[in-house]
Parts: C-alpha cells; structure tokens; sequence
C-alpha cells in the first residue's frame, strides 16, 4: 500500500505587495515630514473654534509663557540673521559668523541681546538643559530698552527687502499667561503700525450646540 | 524566518548530473523589518497638524486723537465684558460713569465660559435692538487678572455667536471699582 502523504503546505509567503506598500509609507511619510524644531519653551496653546490654519511662510513666532517671558523667532533663518546683525548695530555690539550661524539655527530665543553671545557659543545639547532654560529671562519689551520691536521691526524690512513678502505675526501664548503680558506686546506691536495678529490656538474639536466647554 | 529554504532534490537518486538552480527567492525578512522601524519612526515623528489661528485685527492707533471725531458707543448698544480672575466673567448692559449723575449705575452680574454662561447672554442680548456693541476688558487689579486663555475664549465666543461689533479695551478704575464694590 502506498504510503498517504501529508499535503505540506510551503510556510512561504509573498510579501512583496506588503514590503510594496511598507515603502510606499516610508517614502510618503519621510517627504512629507518636518521634524519639529526643539523649542526653547514649551507652552500650551489655549484652544479655540477657529479653523483658520497659519500660512506656510514668513512667520514670526512671538511666543508668551506663564513668566512673562516673550520669545521671538521667525521661521526663515537669512532673515533671523539679518534681524539679529542689524539690531546688534544698533546697539554697537557683532557677532561672529559663527554664531550668527548659530542663531540663525535656534527656533526661538529669549535672551537679551547683551547676554546672547556666551550662550550662542555654547555647543547644541548644552543649551537643552533645564538649567539654562530655566536662565532665559525674554527679550527685553519695556519700554526702556524694547529689544523686541528692534528685532520685530528688522526683521519685518529684511523680509520685505530679500524676499519681498509681507509678514505674519503669529502670538503664541501659554493658556495661563497673563493677558496684560499679551496685550502690552500687542500695544507694543501697534505703536509700529502692525495691527493684524494670529493668535495660535488648537483646535477645539466640538463646536456645536449641546458641546460643552471646559 | 519567514523563508524557509527547501532541501533541493539533488542530493538523492543515483548519478544523474542537473544544472543546479539557484533560488530567485531572497530572503526579504531583514529588510521589511528595517522598511518597519522607518514606518514607524516616521508616524511617530511626524507633525501633520499646523497650528490654527485665531486672527485678531487691532484697530489703527491714531497718533493724535481728535475727541470730537471719536465714535462715541450709545450706552443702549454697549454691552460690558470684563474677564476677571478664576474664569469669571463679569458683564453689565449699558455705560459706567459714576461721576456724572444722568447715567444709572449698571447693574454687574457673574457668569462663566461655558455654552450656558456668556454665550446664552450674548445671543438674548442679540434678539433685541438695538445691535449690541461688546465692549471686552481684561481685569487687571493687585496682582489678580484675567488668563489669556480667557481671552482667547471670549473671543471664540464672538465668533461663534458671530458678533461684529466688539472691541479689546483696557479696563478703567470705574470699572474696578465696581467689580469690587459688586462683591461678585
């Protein structure tokens, strides 16, 4: 009698569509990816109805925390070094290119422009520490010695100048921030004819009657 | 893992010579696990979402004001806001000047953020005449103020009750005083 052999099935499978498809994602997500920059503060945007959505480009980023703190940064970096040199003009002080470089890679900063230059020399990962962090005290916005429209004005001419485009003033403030702080950046804003602010906030996801809001 | 090499056929019968055949399967394993990781690595890093905005346009500040050629707000239009300290927010119809006698003291009453707060108090407000002008102020007063969250509500609630008319104003002593003397 013959023997019955069991049917073996090969354990082999043909994973080629699925690779297909796992490179498709790796493609599409690696292109359309944008790492998010490593921010100086991090703040917790309120929330809002709102469904406007920020332009692409030539964005200044004032950011406004729980301490008063305001930040300031722009999301192209010749014009971060355009600004940063001619309010040091101003103010009869240079950097070197070096650190001009670096300043231009920094996403935000909250310093006065005195005490930028020792922490532009110090290396990437030594500026990330809680410590000098937590050392940061904002650009000056009084009205003594108001570094932030200086850096606000000059960046608004050298983006008008190198790229011809108009720029957006986008607020970003800390849900517990004070408005007093918001609103004298605003008043210090408006005293330079700047009159249109985009307040970041997230999206609140119900809108309709019968929602509740926290 | 995946691919498991069969034995070929050669090793068996007899002497029979055949051209070895080498496998057009190459084990694909290693690299869908690295294909993976970057998946991923990628969904997990990436930000799809930008940010919403909430566009504020301030009017233009006029350098030198002419009193005369300013608007003045009819005290049956206004409507008061005042965002005070612990997300309460305090609201009166009509004007507050105490120093002149022809005007009634304004009435303040308390409410809050959420749908059946300001909202209900806005869209009543909006089915009488005539149209009602928000005036919005931020308390500020020893050491206790308003969150800008709080702002950022009030302003949402604008939207969302669509009303056209409203204006960021600096509160004034008048008002202080009569959140205060209000004990609300």
């Amino acid at each position: 009698m013959p023997k019955v052999k069991p049917h073996r099935t090969s354990p082999s499978l043909d994973m080629t569509p699925m690779v297909d498809l796992a490179f498709l994602l790796v493609t599409f997500f690696m292109l359309t990816t944008q790492f998010r920059p490593d921010e100086a503060v991090v703040v917790d945007t309120p929330s809002s109805t709102s469904d406007i959505v920020l332009p692409d480009s030539d964005i200044m980023t004032l950011t406004v925390d729980k301490d008063k703190r305001v930040f300031w940064g722009y999301d192209k970096a010749p014009i971060k070094a355009a600004a940063l040199q001619a309010v040091a003009a101003k103010r009869g002080l240079s950097f070197t290119p070096a650190q001009i470089k670096q300043f231009s890679l920094l996403p935000q900063f909250g310093l006065p422009i005195e005490s930028l230059g020792s922490y532009l020399n110090m290396d990437a990962e030594a500026r990330k520490a809680p410590g000098i962090k937590k050392q940061l005290t904002g650009v000056p916005y009084d009205s003594l010695n108001n570094q932030l429209i200086d850096f606000v004005v000059e960046a608004r001419k050298a983006n008008a100048t190198q790229f011809q485009k108009p720029t957006y003033i986008a607020i970003k403030g800390d849900a517990g921030a004070d408005v007093s702080t918001v609103q004298k950046v605003i008043k210090i804003l408006q005293e330079r004819d700047i009159n249109r602010f985009n307040l970041i906030t997230d999206l609140e996801i119900n809108t309709g009657v019968g929602s509740e809001k926290k | 893992m995946a691919e498991i090499q069969q034995k070929g056929g050669d090793s068996g019968k007899g002497g029979k010579k055949r051209a070895k055949k080498a496998s057009t399967k190459i084990d694909m394993t290693p690299m869908v696990d690295l294909a993976f990781l970057l998946l991923t690595f990628f969904m997990l890093t990436t930000t799809f979402a930008k940010p919403n905005v909430m566009q504020l346009t301030m009017p233009v500040k006029e350098k030198n004001p002419i009193p005369d050629e300013q608007t003045k707000i009819k005290a049956s239009q206004a409507v008061t806001i005042i965002l005070g300290a612990d997300d309460k927010v305090y609201y009166y119809f009509g004007l507050n000047n105490p120093k002149d006698p022809s005007v009634p003291k304004p009435q303040v009453q308390v409410t809050d953020y959420s749908q059946n707060g300001i909202r209900k108090v806005l869209l009543a407000r909006q089915q009488q005449q005539p149209e009602p002008i928000v005036l919005i102020k931020p308390y500020e007063y020893e050491g206790k103020e308003a969150r800008y969250k709080n702002m950022v509500d009030i302003l949402d609630e604008m939207n969302i009750t669509n009303q056209k008319k409203y204006a960021l104003v600096d509160i004034n002593k008048d008002d202080i005083d009569l959140i205060i003397a209000s004990g609300l």
